[in-house]
């Protein structure tokens, strides 16, 4: 493969580098168009804002919880521990030294202020990414597992199995994902909560569910993924796995899945690329992933055009370093 | 060591074609039978249904005393005693030549890493493909893919090896290495019964020489037997037209 490449940089033609300069030229052109349309709409841009919803400094307050007087200050380099003495108790507050508040004999009555201190919290946009990269990162184990087992079933000569899973497949990629995700949180939830009470065991969280959703929708189109990838290997690789003595598994686990997985990870990845930008619609119940977390950005800062481009970025983010990744795994698992 | 009786084997895709009728053959141990024939007789269907690759609908089938077309019978193990070489070779491409000589070992055979090395190192170098124990089946020509398919056979210590065709994807240079390797074999006392096209080798290596036409076995006997004195018309046509 490197040496085709080789071969094809040594004989380009003489007019690559001006498409190259056209390239150039075509992209710069593109985004001073942007630069200028940003620029001609009457929108204040402030992405001096958005690092706070990445992180931000929170104050947080020590209040007294009793009425009363300050006994004593012990101060120390870092921390200071605060006595306040009330009518019947003394009670002990750590504070950091720059952030006290009181002095000795102050009264101070309940939830007086009596030092603070800041603390770097994750933003909100932060906490939604997180989220939708957890929920892909679960969907997409689930989404293989369930897709291997379909895609074996799909072929499988048992018309138990194999029909099952057609109509599976069917109805899975025959009906929006919005509406499954629905059916998931109020109907089955409602149903699964139910039974779990019954049991006395707690609720299963949205975020479950929207698991849920998301691994069986990713899971029909895996199976048809993987059906196809177990088909192109030639049947001459079973008999000879079977001519061996190997039973039907051995020879699907040793020689016609590793061959196959090979063969589908291109188009899993794709597959896996539109589960994280599906997962954007988790938020109709009530999962604060990455576009739930902007929405709630944009009604309470009134910046939708910072926060949304941002937010594209993100996703533009996850998909691409999938990408690079299967990119990675299908040179290193090329066969020689 | 394989007794065939009575068999009949029918395709119906894409029509219904008769390969197989009423076909029975005996195969002593230590033989090395030559299943001859034109294209479509139904020698590659004959081989394949020995070790149920296809099955065949009625008759039996007998290797080694076990019946091989009874429901009861666990096929694996038949197959494990039944070394089968294909025309296209069918190595394992995502393994290495020696991996794809060590897996049934490992895995069928279940044999200890050490005595696994051992048996692979002592087969590559009798074949005669040692030196490229780590390439991979894409990176080797026609002929020594064949040597290792033939490894391959051999590594589950077989009591018959099964050849389908074993030099018909070949480049005429490179069917002598694999004639060589399958001689030695005949020599050694395996047993063998291998579908090919190759007369030199049956008139050389072969006890006895089945020909089939159209489904059926038209005549069998030693090579002189076949070569010198063919009985059938439908023999002599076929010899007519090869040598």
């Amino acid at each position: 493969m490197n040496a085709t490449g080789k071969n094809q940089r040594a004989i380009r033609p003489a007019s690559y580098n001006m498409w190259v300069g056209v390239f150039v030229v075509f992209i710069l052109f593109v985004a001073g168009l942007f630069l200028y349309a940003t620029q001609k709409i009457e929108y204040v841009w402030r992405w001096n804002r958005m690092p706070i919803y990445f992180v931000y400094q929170d104050t947080i307050e020590i209040n007294s919880e009793i009425a009363g007087e300050v006994d004593t200050i012990v101060r120390k380099a870092e921390e200071t521990t605060v006595a306040v003495k009330g009518e019947t108790e003394t009670v002990l507050y750590t504070v950091p030294t720059e952030g006290l508040a009181v002095v000795e004999g102050e009264i101070i009555s309940l939830g007086d202020n009596i030092g603070v201190y800041e603390k770097w919290k994750p933003g909100l946009l932060l906490i939604g990414l997180w989220l939708t990269l957890k929920l892909s990162l679960m969907a997409t184990i689930f989404g293989i597992l369930i897709g291997v087992a379909g895609g074996l079933a799909r072929i499988s000569s048992n018309p138990a199995l194999k029909w099952t899973v057609i109509i599976y497949v069917e109805i899975i990629r025959g009906s929006p994902l919005m509406v499954q995700i629905l059916i998931w949180y109020f109907v089955l939830g409602t149903v699964i909560n139910d039974i779990l009470a019954t049991y006395g065991l707690g609720r299963l969280s949205a975020f479950w569910y929207g698991v849920a959703s998301l691994s069986c929708f990713a899971g029909a189109y895996v199976t048809e993924i993987v059906r196809a990838g177990i088909q192109s290997i030639h049947r001459g690789q079973t008999e000879a796995a079977r001519s061996l003595g190997m039973t039907y598994a051995q020879s699907m686990r040793y020689i016609i899945l590793p061959q196959a997985l090979r063969r589908i990870l291109p188009p899993l990845a794709g597959q896996f690329i539109s589960l994280i930008k599906d997962s954007s619609l988790l938020g109709i119940i009530a999962i604060r992933e990455l576009t739930k977390a902007a929405r709630e950005a944009v009604s309470a800062s009134l910046q939708p055009f910072e926060i949304y481009l941002v937010v594209a970025v993100l996703y533009l983010v996850l998909t691409f370093s999938l990408s690079m990744f299967v990119q990675h795994l299908e040179r290193r698992s090329a066969i020689k | 060591m394989i007794d065939v009786q009575n068999i009949y084997k029918t395709f119906f895709v894409p029509h219904e074609v008769k390969a197989l009728v009423d076909v029975s053959c005996k195969i002593k141990a230590g033989e090395v039978v030559v299943v001859c024939g034109p294209s479509g007789s139904g020698k590659s269907t004959l081989l394949r249904c020995m070790n149920r690759l296809e099955r065949a609908e009625s008759g039996h089938i007998v290797i080694d005393g076990i019946d091989v077309l009874s429901p009861k019978t666990n096929i694996n193990k038949v197959r494990a005693e039944v070394g089968m070489v294909f025309q296209s070779f069918n190595l394992f491409p995502h393994k290495n030549v020696y991996e794809n000589v060590t897996i049934a070992q490992l895995v069928v055979r279940k044999r200890s890493k050490q005595d696994t090395r051992e048996k692979t190192n002592f087969l590559l170098d009798k074949v005669g493909i040692s030196d490229k124990a780590k390439a991979y089946p894409d990176n080797l020509s026609g002929g020594q893919q064949q040597r290792v398919a033939i490894a391959r056979a051999l590594a589950m210590d077989p009591k018959v090896i099964l050849f389908d065709e074993p030099t018909s994807a070949l480049d005429p240079e490179m069917i002598g290495e694999v004639l060589d390797v399958m001689k030695t074999l005949a020599q050694e006392g395996m047993t063998m019964v291998v579908v090919t096209h190759e007369m030199g080798f049956a008139k050389e290596v072969a006890d006895r020489v089945i020909f089939m036409d159209a489904g059926a076995v038209v005549e069998v006997g030693t090579p002189e037997h076949f070569f010198e004195n063919p009985e059938h018309d439908r023999t002599k046509l076929f010899l007519s037209q090869i040598l």
